[in-house]
Protein backbone atom coordinates (compact mmCIF):
# COMPACT_ATOMS: atom_id res chain seq x y z
CA UNK A 1 0.00 0.00 0.00
CA UNK A 2 2.74 2.46 1.02
CA UNK A 3 4.90 1.51 -1.96
CA UNK A 4 2.00 2.19 -4.34
CA UNK A 5 1.46 5.57 -2.71
CA UNK A 6 5.12 6.54 -3.02
CA UNK A 7 5.18 5.49 -6.65
CA UNK A 8 2.13 7.64 -7.42
CA UNK A 9 3.68 10.59 -5.59
CA UNK A 10 6.94 10.35 -7.55
CA UNK A 11 4.98 10.12 -10.78
CA UNK A 12 2.86 13.14 -9.83
CA UNK A 13 5.94 15.22 -9.05
CA UNK A 14 7.71 14.15 -12.23
CA UNK A 15 4.70 14.89 -14.47
CA UNK A 16 4.17 18.30 -12.87
CA UNK A 17 7.73 19.62 -12.72
CA UNK A 18 9.60 18.01 -15.59
CA UNK A 19 7.63 19.97 -18.18
CA UNK A 20 6.52 16.79 -19.95
CA UNK A 21 3.31 17.30 -21.91
CA UNK A 22 0.14 15.76 -20.43
CA UNK A 23 -0.58 14.16 -23.83
CA UNK A 24 2.57 12.07 -23.29
CA UNK A 25 2.52 11.43 -19.56
CA UNK A 26 -0.43 12.79 -17.61
CA UNK A 27 -0.11 13.24 -13.87
CA UNK A 28 -2.07 10.80 -11.66
CA UNK A 29 -4.24 13.64 -10.47
CA UNK A 30 -5.29 14.32 -14.05
CA UNK A 31 -5.91 10.64 -14.69
CA UNK A 32 -8.09 10.50 -11.63
CA UNK A 33 -9.95 13.64 -12.59
CA UNK A 34 -10.62 12.33 -16.10
CA UNK A 35 -11.62 8.94 -14.71
CA UNK A 36 -14.25 10.62 -12.54
CA UNK A 37 -15.49 12.70 -15.46
CA UNK A 38 -15.74 9.62 -17.69
CA UNK A 39 -16.91 7.23 -15.00
CA UNK A 40 -20.07 6.27 -16.84
CA UNK A 41 -18.22 5.31 -20.00
CA UNK A 42 -15.61 3.43 -17.95
CA UNK A 43 -18.24 1.52 -15.99
CA UNK A 44 -20.11 0.80 -19.19
CA UNK A 45 -16.95 -0.68 -20.71
CA UNK A 46 -15.93 -2.54 -17.57
CA UNK A 47 -19.10 -4.64 -17.55
CA UNK A 48 -18.31 -6.69 -20.71
CA UNK A 49 -14.75 -7.18 -19.48
CA UNK A 50 -15.94 -8.50 -16.13
CA UNK A 51 -18.45 -10.73 -17.88
CA UNK A 52 -15.81 -12.16 -20.23
CA UNK A 53 -13.37 -12.66 -17.36
CA UNK A 54 -15.80 -14.50 -15.12
CA UNK A 55 -17.43 -16.60 -17.85
CA UNK A 56 -14.07 -17.51 -19.37
CA UNK A 57 -12.71 -18.36 -15.99
CA UNK A 58 -15.74 -20.47 -15.12
CA UNK A 59 -15.30 -22.41 -18.38
CA UNK A 60 -11.61 -23.05 -17.82
CA UNK A 61 -12.22 -24.05 -14.20
CA UNK A 62 -14.83 -26.62 -15.11
CA UNK A 63 -12.70 -27.98 -17.93
CA UNK A 64 -9.58 -28.09 -15.78
CA UNK A 65 -11.46 -29.83 -13.00
CA UNK A 66 -13.00 -32.46 -15.25
CA UNK A 67 -9.74 -33.13 -17.03
CA UNK A 68 -7.67 -33.18 -13.83
CA UNK A 69 -9.89 -35.97 -12.52
CA UNK A 70 -9.59 -37.88 -15.74
CA UNK A 71 -5.81 -37.55 -15.66
CA UNK A 72 -5.75 -38.59 -12.00
CA UNK A 73 -7.69 -41.77 -12.71
CA UNK A 74 -5.91 -42.62 -15.98
CA UNK A 75 -2.27 -41.72 -15.55
CA UNK A 76 -1.27 -42.53 -19.18
CA UNK A 77 -3.55 -39.70 -20.31
CA UNK A 78 -1.25 -37.30 -18.56
CA UNK A 79 1.70 -38.12 -20.76
CA UNK A 80 -0.48 -37.97 -23.87
CA UNK A 81 -2.20 -34.67 -23.09
CA UNK A 82 0.30 -32.52 -21.26
CA UNK A 83 2.52 -31.69 -24.26
CA UNK A 84 -0.53 -30.33 -26.06
CA UNK A 85 -1.40 -28.11 -23.13
CA UNK A 86 2.14 -26.90 -22.72
CA UNK A 87 2.20 -25.89 -26.37
CA UNK A 88 -1.08 -24.05 -25.84
CA UNK A 89 0.72 -21.98 -23.21
CA UNK A 90 3.50 -20.94 -25.55
CA UNK A 91 1.14 -19.39 -28.11
CA UNK A 92 1.71 -15.63 -28.06
CA UNK A 93 -1.49 -13.90 -27.07
CA UNK A 94 -0.71 -11.02 -29.43
CA UNK A 95 -0.96 -13.36 -32.40
CA UNK A 96 -3.74 -15.57 -31.16
CA UNK A 97 -6.16 -12.88 -30.04
CA UNK A 98 -6.79 -11.34 -33.51
CA UNK A 99 -7.10 -14.80 -35.05
CA UNK A 100 -9.69 -15.95 -32.55
CA UNK A 101 -11.62 -12.73 -33.10
CA UNK A 102 -11.34 -13.26 -36.85
CA UNK A 103 -12.75 -16.76 -36.55
CA UNK A 104 -15.43 -16.17 -33.94
CA UNK A 105 -16.41 -12.53 -34.41
CA UNK A 106 -16.66 -9.51 -32.12
CA UNK A 107 -19.03 -11.17 -29.66
CA UNK A 108 -18.52 -12.68 -26.24
CA UNK A 109 -17.40 -16.12 -27.46
CA UNK A 110 -13.83 -15.30 -28.53
CA UNK A 111 -13.21 -13.43 -25.27
CA UNK A 112 -14.37 -16.37 -23.21
CA UNK A 113 -12.15 -18.64 -25.27
CA UNK A 114 -9.07 -16.51 -24.79
CA UNK A 115 -9.59 -16.14 -21.06
CA UNK A 116 -10.10 -19.89 -20.84
CA UNK A 117 -6.99 -20.51 -22.90
CA UNK A 118 -4.68 -18.51 -20.66
CA UNK A 119 -6.11 -19.80 -17.37
CA UNK A 120 -6.84 -23.43 -18.18
CA UNK A 121 -3.35 -24.85 -17.97
CA UNK A 122 -2.27 -23.25 -14.69
CA UNK A 123 -5.45 -24.54 -13.07
CA UNK A 124 -5.01 -28.03 -14.50
CA UNK A 125 -1.43 -28.27 -13.31
CA UNK A 126 -2.36 -26.94 -9.88
CA UNK A 127 -5.09 -29.56 -9.47
CA UNK A 128 -3.06 -32.49 -10.79
CA UNK A 129 -0.08 -31.61 -8.59
CA UNK A 130 -2.44 -31.09 -5.69
CA UNK A 131 -3.82 -34.61 -6.01
CA UNK A 132 -0.28 -35.94 -6.22
CA UNK A 133 0.61 -34.19 -2.97
CA UNK A 134 -1.66 -36.53 -1.02
CA UNK A 135 0.29 -38.21 1.75
CA UNK A 136 1.09 -41.78 0.70
CA UNK A 137 0.31 -43.04 4.22
CA UNK A 138 -3.20 -41.60 4.04
CA UNK A 139 -3.83 -43.47 0.80
CA UNK A 140 -2.48 -46.71 2.20
CA UNK A 141 -4.53 -46.31 5.36
CA UNK A 142 -7.75 -45.64 3.44
CA UNK A 143 -7.14 -48.67 1.26
CA UNK A 144 -6.62 -50.78 4.36
CA UNK A 145 -9.93 -49.43 5.67
CA UNK A 146 -11.54 -50.78 2.50
CA UNK A 147 -11.94 -47.56 0.51
CA UNK A 148 -11.98 -47.73 -3.31
CA UNK A 149 -10.30 -45.29 -5.68
CA UNK A 150 -13.27 -42.98 -5.94
CA UNK A 151 -13.65 -42.89 -2.17
CA UNK A 152 -9.95 -42.15 -1.75
CA UNK A 153 -10.22 -39.37 -4.31
CA UNK A 154 -13.08 -37.70 -2.47
CA UNK A 155 -11.78 -38.26 1.05
CA UNK A 156 -8.09 -37.55 0.53
CA UNK A 157 -6.90 -36.46 -2.89
CA UNK A 158 -9.42 -33.70 -3.46
CA UNK A 159 -8.96 -31.99 -0.08
CA UNK A 160 -5.18 -32.39 -0.37
CA UNK A 161 -5.33 -30.41 -3.62
CA UNK A 162 -7.08 -27.41 -2.06
CA UNK A 163 -3.97 -25.34 -1.20
CA UNK A 164 -2.62 -25.94 -4.70
CA UNK A 165 -5.97 -25.10 -6.20
CA UNK A 166 -6.12 -21.74 -4.45
CA UNK A 167 -2.52 -20.90 -5.30
CA UNK A 168 -3.37 -21.59 -8.94
CA UNK A 169 -6.56 -19.58 -8.62
CA UNK A 170 -4.74 -16.49 -7.38
CA UNK A 171 -2.34 -16.55 -10.32
CA UNK A 172 -4.94 -17.44 -12.94
CA UNK A 173 -7.39 -14.74 -11.95
CA UNK A 174 -4.84 -12.06 -12.84
CA UNK A 175 -4.16 -13.77 -16.17
CA UNK A 176 -7.89 -13.89 -16.78
CA UNK A 177 -8.33 -10.11 -16.64
CA UNK A 178 -5.34 -9.54 -18.90
CA UNK A 179 -6.65 -12.16 -21.30
CA UNK A 180 -10.05 -10.53 -21.53
CA UNK A 181 -8.57 -7.09 -22.18
CA UNK A 182 -6.29 -8.50 -24.85
CA UNK A 183 -9.21 -10.15 -26.58
CA UNK A 184 -11.11 -6.87 -26.59
CA UNK A 185 -8.09 -5.04 -27.85
CA UNK A 186 -8.15 -7.31 -30.89
CA UNK A 187 -11.72 -6.40 -31.62
CA UNK A 188 -14.86 -5.73 -29.65
CA UNK A 189 -17.87 -3.47 -29.57
CA UNK A 190 -17.37 -2.62 -25.92
CA UNK A 191 -14.93 -3.38 -23.15
CA UNK A 192 -11.93 -1.97 -21.34
CA UNK A 193 -9.60 -3.27 -24.03
CA UNK A 194 -11.30 -1.51 -26.89
CA UNK A 195 -11.75 1.57 -24.71
CA UNK A 196 -7.98 1.73 -24.20
CA UNK A 197 -7.38 1.32 -27.91
CA UNK A 198 -9.77 4.12 -28.79
CA UNK A 199 -8.35 6.44 -26.14
CA UNK A 200 -4.86 5.81 -27.43
CA UNK A 201 -5.91 6.54 -31.00
CA UNK A 202 -7.46 9.80 -29.79
CA UNK A 203 -4.20 10.80 -28.06
CA UNK A 204 -5.74 10.54 -24.61
CA UNK A 205 -3.16 8.71 -22.48
CA UNK A 206 -5.01 9.94 -19.41
CA UNK A 207 -8.03 7.86 -20.40
CA UNK A 208 -5.84 4.87 -21.28
CA UNK A 209 -4.38 5.05 -17.80
CA UNK A 210 -7.81 5.52 -16.26
CA UNK A 211 -8.91 2.26 -17.92
CA UNK A 212 -5.70 0.61 -16.71
CA UNK A 213 -6.60 1.77 -13.22
CA UNK A 214 -10.04 0.22 -13.51
CA UNK A 215 -8.61 -3.09 -14.71
CA UNK A 216 -6.06 -3.06 -11.88
CA UNK A 217 -8.82 -2.44 -9.37
CA UNK A 218 -10.82 -5.25 -10.93
CA UNK A 219 -7.89 -7.65 -10.63
CA UNK A 220 -7.31 -6.67 -7.02
CA UNK A 221 -10.95 -7.23 -6.13
CA UNK A 222 -10.97 -10.66 -7.78
CA UNK A 223 -7.70 -11.52 -6.07
CA UNK A 224 -9.13 -10.44 -2.73
CA UNK A 225 -12.20 -12.57 -3.35
CA UNK A 226 -10.10 -15.69 -3.92
CA UNK A 227 -8.24 -15.04 -0.67
CA UNK A 228 -11.56 -14.66 1.12
CA UNK A 229 -12.99 -17.83 -0.38
CA UNK A 230 -9.83 -19.71 0.57
CA UNK A 231 -10.16 -18.59 4.17
CA UNK A 232 -13.74 -19.79 4.27
CA UNK A 233 -12.98 -23.04 2.49
CA UNK A 234 -9.89 -23.93 4.51
CA UNK A 235 -10.53 -22.97 8.13
CA UNK A 236 -7.93 -25.48 9.35
CA UNK A 237 -5.11 -23.45 7.83
CA UNK A 238 -5.67 -20.48 10.08
CA UNK A 239 -6.54 -22.67 13.04
CA UNK A 240 -3.15 -24.32 12.68
CA UNK A 241 -1.29 -21.02 12.47
CA UNK A 242 -3.05 -19.36 15.37
CA UNK A 243 -1.94 -21.88 17.92
CA UNK A 244 1.28 -22.56 16.04
CA UNK A 245 3.51 -25.15 17.67
CA UNK A 246 1.61 -26.49 20.61
CA UNK A 247 4.02 -29.37 20.62
CA UNK A 248 6.40 -31.43 18.54
CA UNK A 249 4.92 -32.38 15.19
CA UNK A 250 6.21 -35.35 13.28
CA UNK B 1 -4.31 -70.44 18.54
CA UNK B 2 -2.37 -68.19 16.20
CA UNK B 3 -4.43 -65.78 14.15
CA UNK B 4 -1.89 -64.20 11.80
CA UNK B 5 0.61 -66.55 10.26
CA UNK B 6 3.38 -65.64 7.80
CA UNK B 7 5.57 -68.30 6.21
CA UNK B 8 8.67 -67.49 4.20
CA UNK B 9 7.43 -64.11 3.04
CA UNK B 10 9.77 -62.33 0.64
CA UNK B 11 9.62 -59.01 -1.12
CA UNK B 12 11.87 -57.18 -3.55
CA UNK B 13 11.41 -53.75 -5.09
CA UNK B 14 12.91 -54.06 -8.55
CA UNK B 15 16.33 -55.50 -7.84
CA UNK B 16 16.32 -54.44 -4.20
CA UNK B 17 15.73 -57.34 -1.80
CA UNK B 18 13.86 -55.87 1.15
CA UNK B 19 12.32 -58.83 2.92
CA UNK B 20 14.46 -61.94 2.60
CA UNK B 21 12.54 -64.52 4.60
CA UNK B 22 9.94 -63.65 7.18
CA UNK B 23 8.03 -66.26 9.13
CA UNK B 24 6.06 -65.22 12.15
CA UNK B 25 2.79 -65.68 13.94
CA UNK B 26 0.57 -63.65 16.22
CA UNK B 27 -1.90 -65.30 18.58
CA UNK B 28 -5.29 -64.05 19.72
CA UNK B 29 -4.99 -61.25 22.27
CA UNK B 30 -1.23 -61.26 21.93
CA UNK B 31 0.94 -58.14 21.68
CA UNK B 32 3.84 -58.85 19.35
CA UNK B 33 6.59 -56.47 18.24
CA UNK B 34 8.82 -56.44 15.22
CA UNK B 35 12.08 -54.81 16.17
CA UNK B 36 14.62 -53.83 13.58
CA UNK B 37 16.90 -51.06 12.36
CA UNK B 38 15.59 -48.24 10.17
CA UNK B 39 15.31 -49.15 6.52
CA UNK B 40 15.19 -52.87 7.30
CA UNK B 41 11.83 -53.33 5.61
CA UNK B 42 9.46 -53.18 8.58
CA UNK B 43 6.96 -50.83 6.94
CA UNK B 44 7.17 -52.91 3.79
CA UNK B 45 5.85 -55.88 5.75
CA UNK B 46 2.75 -53.86 6.66
CA UNK B 47 2.36 -52.87 3.01
CA UNK B 48 2.10 -56.56 2.22
CA UNK B 49 -0.39 -57.18 5.01
CA UNK B 50 -2.64 -54.27 4.02
CA UNK B 51 -2.50 -55.21 0.36
CA UNK B 52 -0.68 -52.09 -0.78
CA UNK B 53 2.09 -54.30 -2.21
CA UNK B 54 2.31 -57.95 -3.12
CA UNK B 55 5.12 -60.33 -2.25
CA UNK B 56 5.94 -64.01 -2.26
CA UNK B 57 5.25 -66.57 0.45
CA UNK B 58 2.21 -67.51 2.45
CA UNK B 59 0.16 -65.18 4.60
CA UNK B 60 -2.91 -66.44 6.38
CA UNK B 61 -5.36 -65.20 8.96
CA UNK B 62 -7.35 -67.64 11.08
CA UNK B 63 -6.15 -70.34 8.74
CA UNK B 64 -7.50 -68.72 5.56
CA UNK B 65 -5.12 -67.18 3.01
CA UNK B 66 -4.91 -63.40 3.19
CA UNK B 67 -6.42 -62.35 -0.10
CA UNK B 68 -9.39 -60.29 0.99
CA UNK B 69 -7.11 -57.47 2.07
CA UNK B 70 -8.15 -54.84 4.51
CA UNK B 71 -10.81 -56.85 6.30
CA UNK B 72 -8.78 -58.08 9.24
CA UNK B 73 -6.50 -55.19 10.03
CA UNK B 74 -6.83 -51.75 11.48
CA UNK B 75 -3.68 -50.04 10.29
CA UNK B 76 -1.93 -47.09 11.89
CA UNK B 77 0.69 -45.70 9.50
CA UNK B 78 4.15 -44.58 10.53
CA UNK B 79 3.20 -40.93 10.42
CA UNK B 80 -0.09 -40.22 12.16
CA UNK B 81 -1.79 -39.63 8.78
CA UNK B 82 -4.41 -37.41 10.36
CA UNK B 83 -6.23 -35.39 7.72
CA UNK B 84 -5.44 -31.71 8.41
CA UNK B 85 -8.79 -30.63 7.01
CA UNK B 86 -10.87 -32.82 9.32
CA UNK B 87 -11.56 -32.03 12.93
CA UNK B 88 -10.27 -34.59 15.42
CA UNK B 89 -13.72 -36.10 15.89
CA UNK B 90 -14.12 -36.56 12.15
CA UNK B 91 -10.61 -37.95 11.83
CA UNK B 92 -11.36 -40.60 14.39
CA UNK B 93 -14.59 -41.67 12.67
CA UNK B 94 -12.90 -42.05 9.28
CA UNK B 95 -12.64 -45.83 9.34
CA UNK B 96 -16.26 -46.21 10.40
CA UNK B 97 -17.40 -43.87 7.64
CA UNK B 98 -15.46 -45.87 5.07
CA UNK B 99 -17.17 -48.99 6.41
CA UNK B 100 -20.47 -47.32 5.53
CA UNK B 101 -21.60 -46.15 8.96
CA UNK B 102 -23.57 -42.89 9.01
CA UNK B 103 -21.63 -39.90 10.25
CA UNK B 104 -23.93 -39.35 13.23
CA UNK B 105 -23.75 -42.98 14.30
CA UNK B 106 -20.00 -43.02 13.88
CA UNK B 107 -19.63 -39.91 16.02
CA UNK B 108 -21.86 -41.41 18.69
CA UNK B 109 -19.69 -44.51 18.74
CA UNK B 110 -16.41 -42.61 19.02
CA UNK B 111 -17.30 -39.70 21.27
CA UNK B 112 -17.43 -41.65 24.57
CA UNK B 113 -13.86 -42.85 23.99
CA UNK B 114 -12.35 -39.37 23.88
CA UNK B 115 -11.89 -39.21 27.65
CA UNK B 116 -10.12 -42.55 27.81
CA UNK B 117 -7.76 -41.42 25.06
CA UNK B 118 -7.00 -38.13 26.79
CA UNK B 119 -8.68 -36.14 24.04
CA UNK B 120 -11.80 -34.85 25.80
CA UNK B 121 -12.49 -31.25 24.83
CA UNK B 122 -10.49 -31.51 21.61
CA UNK B 123 -13.22 -33.03 19.45
CA UNK B 124 -13.66 -29.83 17.43
CA UNK B 125 -9.97 -29.03 17.08
CA UNK B 126 -7.98 -29.48 13.92
CA UNK B 127 -4.95 -31.81 14.03
CA UNK B 128 -2.55 -28.86 13.67
CA UNK B 129 -3.82 -27.54 17.00
CA UNK B 130 -2.78 -30.68 18.89
CA UNK B 131 0.53 -31.70 20.42
CA UNK B 132 2.45 -34.64 19.02
CA UNK B 133 1.33 -37.00 21.76
CA UNK B 134 -2.31 -36.07 21.33
CA UNK B 135 -2.08 -36.54 17.59
CA UNK B 136 -0.76 -40.05 18.12
CA UNK B 137 -3.57 -40.83 20.56
CA UNK B 138 -6.10 -39.53 18.03
CA UNK B 139 -4.53 -41.70 15.34
CA UNK B 140 -4.68 -44.68 17.67
CA UNK B 141 -8.31 -43.97 18.50
CA UNK B 142 -9.10 -43.83 14.77
CA UNK B 143 -7.41 -47.22 14.49
CA UNK B 144 -9.02 -49.10 17.37
CA UNK B 145 -12.63 -47.96 16.79
CA UNK B 146 -12.63 -49.80 13.49
CA UNK B 147 -13.07 -52.97 15.57
CA UNK B 148 -11.02 -55.09 13.26
CA UNK B 149 -9.51 -58.41 14.31
CA UNK B 150 -6.02 -57.04 14.71
CA UNK B 151 -4.07 -53.80 15.06
CA UNK B 152 -1.05 -53.01 12.89
CA UNK B 153 0.92 -50.18 14.50
CA UNK B 154 3.89 -48.78 12.57
CA UNK B 155 6.25 -46.94 14.92
CA UNK B 156 3.40 -45.09 16.61
CA UNK B 157 5.69 -43.13 18.93
CA UNK B 158 8.75 -42.83 16.70
CA UNK B 159 8.38 -39.10 16.10
CA UNK B 160 7.77 -38.10 19.72
CA UNK B 161 10.23 -36.61 22.18
CA UNK B 162 11.61 -39.05 24.76
CA UNK B 163 9.40 -37.95 27.66
CA UNK B 164 6.18 -38.00 25.68
CA UNK B 165 7.15 -41.32 24.18
CA UNK B 166 7.65 -42.92 27.58
CA UNK B 167 4.33 -41.53 28.80
CA UNK B 168 2.60 -42.86 25.69
CA UNK B 169 4.15 -46.31 26.11
CA UNK B 170 2.86 -46.56 29.67
CA UNK B 171 -0.53 -45.35 28.54
CA UNK B 172 -0.67 -47.88 25.69
CA UNK B 173 0.35 -50.74 27.98
CA UNK B 174 -2.47 -49.83 30.34
CA UNK B 175 -4.95 -49.54 27.44
CA UNK B 176 -3.87 -52.89 26.11
CA UNK B 177 -4.47 -54.56 29.48
CA UNK B 178 -8.07 -53.30 29.39
CA UNK B 179 -8.83 -54.15 25.78
CA UNK B 180 -6.54 -57.11 25.01
CA UNK B 181 -6.23 -56.19 21.36
CA UNK B 182 -4.39 -58.58 19.10
CA UNK B 183 -1.59 -56.31 17.99
CA UNK B 184 1.51 -56.25 15.86
CA UNK B 185 3.77 -53.29 16.61
CA UNK B 186 6.71 -52.11 14.53
CA UNK B 187 9.45 -50.30 16.37
CA UNK B 188 13.17 -49.61 16.37
CA UNK B 189 13.11 -48.84 20.09
CA UNK B 190 14.35 -51.81 22.16
CA UNK B 191 12.96 -50.50 25.44
CA UNK B 192 9.56 -49.89 23.86
CA UNK B 193 9.45 -53.43 22.48
CA UNK B 194 10.35 -54.98 25.83
CA UNK B 195 7.96 -52.76 27.78
CA UNK B 196 4.92 -53.44 25.59
CA UNK B 197 5.28 -56.91 24.10
CA UNK B 198 4.50 -60.49 24.91
CA UNK B 199 6.87 -61.55 22.16
CA UNK B 200 9.47 -59.81 20.02
CA UNK B 201 10.78 -60.70 16.59
CA UNK B 202 14.21 -59.20 16.01
CA UNK B 203 14.86 -58.30 12.38
CA UNK B 204 18.23 -58.06 10.66
CA UNK B 205 19.19 -55.09 8.51
CA UNK B 206 17.97 -55.17 4.91
CA UNK B 207 17.33 -57.65 3.39
CA UNK B 208 15.34 -58.42 6.50
CA UNK B 209 15.17 -61.85 8.03
CA UNK B 210 14.11 -62.79 11.51
CA UNK B 211 17.25 -63.35 13.54
CA UNK B 212 15.57 -64.11 16.83
CA UNK B 213 12.23 -64.62 18.50
CA UNK B 214 12.17 -63.49 22.11
CA UNK B 215 9.50 -64.14 24.71
CA UNK B 216 9.07 -61.40 27.27
CA UNK B 217 8.24 -63.17 30.55
CA UNK B 218 7.72 -59.98 32.55
CA UNK B 219 4.53 -59.68 34.61
CA UNK B 220 1.83 -57.18 33.76
CA UNK B 221 1.18 -54.43 34.56
CA UNK B 222 4.67 -53.70 33.44
CA UNK B 223 6.48 -51.71 36.10
CA UNK B 224 9.43 -49.39 36.00
CA UNK B 225 10.99 -50.49 39.26
CA UNK B 226 12.00 -53.48 41.31
CA UNK B 227 12.91 -56.93 40.18
CA UNK B 228 10.91 -56.81 36.96
CA UNK B 229 12.75 -53.66 35.87
CA UNK B 230 16.10 -55.38 36.37
CA UNK B 231 14.88 -58.32 34.31
CA UNK B 232 13.72 -55.92 31.61
CA UNK B 233 17.11 -54.21 31.51
CA UNK B 234 18.85 -57.54 31.12
CA UNK B 235 16.53 -58.44 28.25
CA UNK B 236 17.14 -55.09 26.59
CA UNK B 237 20.88 -55.57 26.83
CA UNK B 238 20.60 -59.03 25.32
CA UNK B 239 18.52 -57.75 22.39
CA UNK B 240 20.87 -54.84 21.75
CA UNK B 241 23.72 -57.30 21.65
CA UNK B 242 21.90 -59.37 19.03
CA UNK B 243 21.24 -56.33 16.87
CA UNK B 244 24.67 -54.76 17.17
CA UNK B 245 26.74 -57.97 16.96
CA UNK B 246 24.98 -60.11 14.38
CA UNK B 247 27.90 -62.56 14.19
CA UNK B 248 27.40 -63.52 17.85
CA UNK B 249 23.91 -64.87 17.18
CA UNK B 250 24.93 -68.51 17.00
CA UNK B 251 26.90 -68.22 20.21
CA UNK B 252 24.12 -66.68 22.28
CA UNK B 253 21.34 -68.78 20.86
CA UNK B 254 19.89 -70.80 23.80
N1 LIG C 1 7.36 -48.66 -2.94
C1 LIG C 1 8.70 -48.84 -2.85
N2 LIG C 1 9.46 -48.88 -3.97
C2 LIG C 1 10.80 -49.07 -3.90
N3 LIG C 1 11.49 -49.22 -2.76
C3 LIG C 1 10.80 -49.19 -1.61
C4 LIG C 1 9.38 -48.99 -1.59
N4 LIG C 1 8.96 -49.00 -0.30
C5 LIG C 1 10.08 -49.19 0.45
N5 LIG C 1 11.18 -49.29 -0.33
C6 LIG C 1 12.56 -49.56 0.14
O1 LIG C 1 12.53 -50.64 1.02
C7 LIG C 1 13.44 -50.43 2.07
C8 LIG C 1 12.78 -50.65 3.40
O2 LIG C 1 11.83 -49.61 3.62
P1 LIG C 1 10.84 -49.63 4.87
O3 LIG C 1 10.03 -50.86 4.83
O4 LIG C 1 10.10 -48.36 4.87
O5 LIG C 1 11.86 -49.68 6.10
P2 LIG C 1 11.59 -49.48 7.66
O6 LIG C 1 10.12 -49.28 7.85
O7 LIG C 1 12.10 -50.72 8.30
O8 LIG C 1 12.39 -48.30 8.10
C9 LIG C 1 14.03 -49.04 1.91
O9 LIG C 1 15.32 -49.15 1.37
C10 LIG C 1 13.09 -48.38 0.93
O10 LIG C 1 13.80 -47.49 0.12
MG1 LIG D 1 9.15 -47.71 8.52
Amino acid sequence: MISVGLLLLAWELYATYSGIRPTILPAPSRVFEQATLNREALADNAVPTIRATLLGFACSLSAAFALSMLVDFFQPLRRALFPVFIISQTLPLVAIAPLVVLWFGFGLAPKIMLVALVTFFPMLVALVEGYESTEAEIGQMLRAMGAGRWRIFLLARLPSALPYFFAGLRISITYAVVGAIFAEYAGAAKGLGIYMLNAKNNFRPDLVLAAVGVSAALTLILFGLTVLVQRLAMPWERAGKKTGGTGPRR
Amino acid sequence: MSRLELRHVRKAFGGLDVLADISLSVGAGEFVSILGPSGAGKSTLFQLLTGAEHGEGEMSFDGAPLDDHGRHFAFMPQRDALMPWRRILDNTTLGLEVQGMRRQAARARVAPLFAEFGLAGFERHFPAQLSGGMRQRAALLRTVVQQRDMLLLDEPFGALDALTRTAMQRWLEQMWRHHRWTALLITHDVREAVFLSDRIYVLSARPARIVREIKVPLPRPRSLGGDAARQASALEAEILDIILNPQSIQRTRP
